[in-house]
């Protein structure tokens, strides 16, 4: 297949991944805000950051508001980052190798993405806002259904995964740094329900609620859930059934040498960390490891499947 | 009721569904008795519903407009279709054909002995003016000596009630999609009608495409590999050049994703490595198609693909310098050619055409300009045109100079009273709106026309002007049995 179409594909995963991801997010947060006590607020600044678009949001916008913030993630299209600027992206890629997409899943996509543009103004009030995004992540995963379902399982499928899973790897660690920003202090044993509540959002978010207590038969606690959504294999939004998964995808592709390397460094940092011994500090700084290393793992996939097309023809 | 067929007076015009006294022809009277039965909300919703098909499929086209620069919207489609009964299209379908043969042996001729112009029946003058002639074709031998494998004929119906031949794309017409896409939506749209006629199916065009490619590969036997080349996703016709690359199932790449290399074989960068390309189906014009070889600044095109093509190891579609015959020129001395080189009468008539370079027709042109219209040789979509009677003063001594200045370069009609098909205005009414139709011709080891072809449509009152970039939209085509 043509590295060029190749490369589309894998940033149509990236995108699509990348726009569920955010409305789960974005849903995360607005339930925490409705059930923390008050004088302890989440705010939205970390919102911004752990989406890596605070510098964006800053020249834009003097302060920091719910209603400001929302609509910056959600429906401003002057913000490359926002829900529906990502999904224009998608819908734009998928129109550059729609020959090579299944025609009822362009149609779907189509339709999917004009219904999400006219209602965009559902998600102002906080009223119509979850529902919305219940709108978005719902399609998105009706598409992936689709293109399961009625795409051939080869090379396309393939990069569509290995991106898609990789933007979840990405977004499930983000998801996760949320609790480090957690704003209930350590010596606060009177706010200890709080703690579980935000850990049972969390999983919420990631619809692993329901698994994590069927797989794990624990209560709520902050070992165990890390230990779920870091390295539940069988669980589908944890980190390692998405390495797992790209292993996977990698090893049906020709020259895949470099691409596992970076794979394997990762499985490395996965398995030598203790989940028992993280703090909130060391959550973070351990997210931002896994980070990094999809960042090198994007690279090496980059440089062995889509050599820049316009440099070698110069 | 939603229109009074009595009252719909269309004189002088020719309707092709309603005669002048008010009543359905012979072949569209099922039609028009069906949409009798719908009022005006019925049509309407019917009209909406196409209108969101088209939407949700993604049919589009891409326009370049002052205030929003380029922009995809969605195709505009009409959802009465345009009928014709299939004696009538037996014959222009011949004609078309015979036509199409005609000027591949005289393309293959202009690039080798020149016979034509030796014996006198084509001028010299008007080769050596002609902006689409590529030297670097000289001598070349593309495979089955054919050089427009692809072509788009622009017919219409005059008042007189006969067909004729008004221009021929022999460059990269456009178009076929929406025909095909037009089919599938009137059958969301109508699935009734379709219970009380059987219009000719239109839907073996992909595969027909691929079998005239496929035999032109320099590799027969094996399997051959085709792509379709594109300019990119800010070309009008992305949509098009995506739809056949999916229906035939072959790859959709841009130049880009070409490279010749010293064997002067093409080659596609795949995600494997590099594969050998056998047949081009470009939908890019020849100057921006090789650095090389034409425009050096063209970063569209892949460098050496004329080499390719000359050596034989790749066949493109349509060949380099096939647009010679799309000149409006050119064009005026069809039926002569069609003599010349079959012994043939031309079974599709010209329309009738005053050439600016002879003097006599000059003079007569220049005195006639408001009842006229006046084209460029090499225009198309409908740019740089003078029509007279629309015309004001200032426009027509503008086109004198312009005229006076480069005769070679342009051609006098009379105004045709193109014909009129019922059309869906505001509100669910229906309205006389001109067309034209747009059959394509693939020309491979045999001869093959589509079933009928694209009709287009000028949607604004009184207008004449059928390209979707101004304002025109498309109805489906339907042959069928009277």
């Amino acid at each position: 297949m043509l590295s060029r179409v190749a490369e589309s594909i894998y940033w149509i995963g990236r995108y699509l991944e990348r726009v569920e991801n955010t409305a789960r997010l974005i849903n995360v947060n607005s339930n925490l805000m409705l059930d923390l006590p008050k004088g302890i607020t989440l705010g939205w600044e970390p919102m911004i950051r752990i989406l890596g678009c605070d510098k964006d949001y800053t020249e834009r916008h003097d302060e920091i508001t719910e209603r400001r913030v929302v609509n910056f993630l959600i429906s401003d299209e002057s913000n490359p980052g926002s829900i529906l600027s990502t999904l224009a992206f998608a819908r734009e890629n998928a129109r550059t190798v729609r020959d090579s997409l299944p025609r009822e899943a362009w149609e779907e996509f189509n339709a999917f993405h004009q219904n999400v543009v006219d209602t965009k103004q559902t998600s102002y009030a906080r009223q119509g806002r979850h529902d919305y995004l219940s709108l978005i992540i719902r399609g998105l995963q009706q598409h992936t259904g689709l293109l399961a379902g009625t795409m051939n399982h080869d090379t396309a499928y393939h990069f569509l995964n290995i991106g898609r899973k990789l933007e979840r790897a990405d977004m499930t660690s983000r998801i996760i740094d949320v609790k480090s920003e957690n704003p209930i202090p350590d010596d606060a044993p009177e706010l200890r329900p709080y703690e579980d509540m935000l850990w049972m959002s969390m999983l919420e978010s990631l619809s692993a609620y329901q698994m994590y207590r069927q797989s794990m038969q624990v209560r709520i606690n902050r070992i165990d859930v890390l230990t779920f959504l870091f390295r539940k294999a069988e669980f589908p939004r944890s980190f390692t059934y998405c390495t797992e998964n790209i292993s996977t995808n990698l090893s049906k592709l020709p020259n895949n040498a470099g691409p596992l390397e970076m794979l394997r460094n990762i499985e490395q940092v996965m398995q030598k960390t203790s989940m028992a011994k993280m703090d909130n500090d060391v959550l973070h700084k351990f997210v931002d490891k896994l980070q990094i290393h999809l960042g090198h793992l994007h690279g090496a996939i980059a440089e062995t499947y889509f050599p820049s097309l316009a440099e070698e023809a110069a | 009721m939603s229109i009074n067929w009595e009252s719909f007076t269309n004189h002088p015009f020719y309707d092709e569904l309603i005669t002048p006294k008010g009543h359905a022809r012979s072949y569209a009277r099922k039609l028009i008795g069906y949409l009798k039965n719908l009022d005006r909300e019925e049509l309407d919703e019917r009209q909406q519903a196409a209108d969101l098909a088209i939407k949700q499929m993604g049919i589009t086209f891409r326009v370049y407009t002052e205030e929003e620069g380029s922009i995809d919207r969605a195709w505009p489609f009409d959802i009465i279709p345009r009928m014709i009964p299939k004696k009538e299209w037996d014959q222009i379908e011949r004609g078309l054909k015979q036509r199409v043969e005609a000027l591949n042996l005289f393309i293959d001729d202009l690039y080798h002995d020149q016979k034509i112009i030796k014996d006198q029946v084509f001028p010299a003058v008007v080769l050596a003016a002609s902006v689409n002639f590529r030297e670097q074709c000289a001598d070349v031998n593309p495979p089955l000596g054919i050089w427009a494998h692809i072509c788009g004929s622009d017919l219409v119906r005059h008042s007189d009630g006969k067909i004729y031949v008004l221009e021929d794309n022999l460059r990269v017409p456009s178009g076929v999609s929406y025909m095909l896409e037009n089919r599938q939506v009137t059958k969301r749209v109508f699935p009734e009608l379709f219970e009380t006629y059987s219009p000719l199916p239109v839907n073996t065009y992909p595969g027909a495409l691929f079998d005239t490619l496929a035999a032109l590969s320099p590799r027969p036997g094996d399997d051959p590999e085709i792509v379709v080349m594109t300019p990119g996703i800010y070309n009008s016709a992305y949509f098009e050049h995506a739809y056949l690359a999916q229906q035939m199932g072959c790859e959709l790449v841009e130049g880009r994703d070409l490279i010749v290399q010293d064997d002067d074989c093409v080659y596609m960068r795949n995600v494997e490595g590099l594969s050998r390309v056998d047949v081009i189906y470009r939908r890019i014009d020849d100057l921006f198609m090789d650095p090389e070889a034409f425009d050096r600044d063209s970063v569209l095109g892949v460098p050496g693909l004329m080499r390719a093509w000359k050596a034989g190891n790749v066949a493109l579609a349509n060949a380099p310098g096939a647009g010679v015959a799309d000149d409006k020129v050119v064009y005026s001395y069809v039926p002569d050619i069609i003599r010349y080189y079959l012994d043939q009468e031309p079974l599709v008539p010209n329309v009738p055409t005053w050439r600016c370079m002879d003097p006599d027709s000059l003079t007569y042109i220049l005195e006639h300009l408001q009842e006229l219209v006046v084209k460029p040789a090499n225009e198309s979509g409908g740019y740089g045109m003078l029509v007279g009677p629309a015309s004001t003063r200032a426009e027509r001594e503008t086109f004198a100079k312009l005229i006076k200045a480069d005769p070679r370069n342009y051609i006098a009609q009379p105004t045709l009273g193109i014909s009129t098909v019922p059309t869906m205005v505001r509100g669910g009414q229906l309205e006389p709106r001109h067309v034209d139709l747009r059959p394509f011709i693939l020309s491979g080891k045999s001869i093959k026309v589509t079933t009928g072809g694209l009709t287009r449509v000028a949607l604004r009152k009184g207008s004449l002007v059928v390209n979707s970039s101004q304002g025109g939209g498309s109805k489906d085509t339907w042959i069928v049995d009277s």
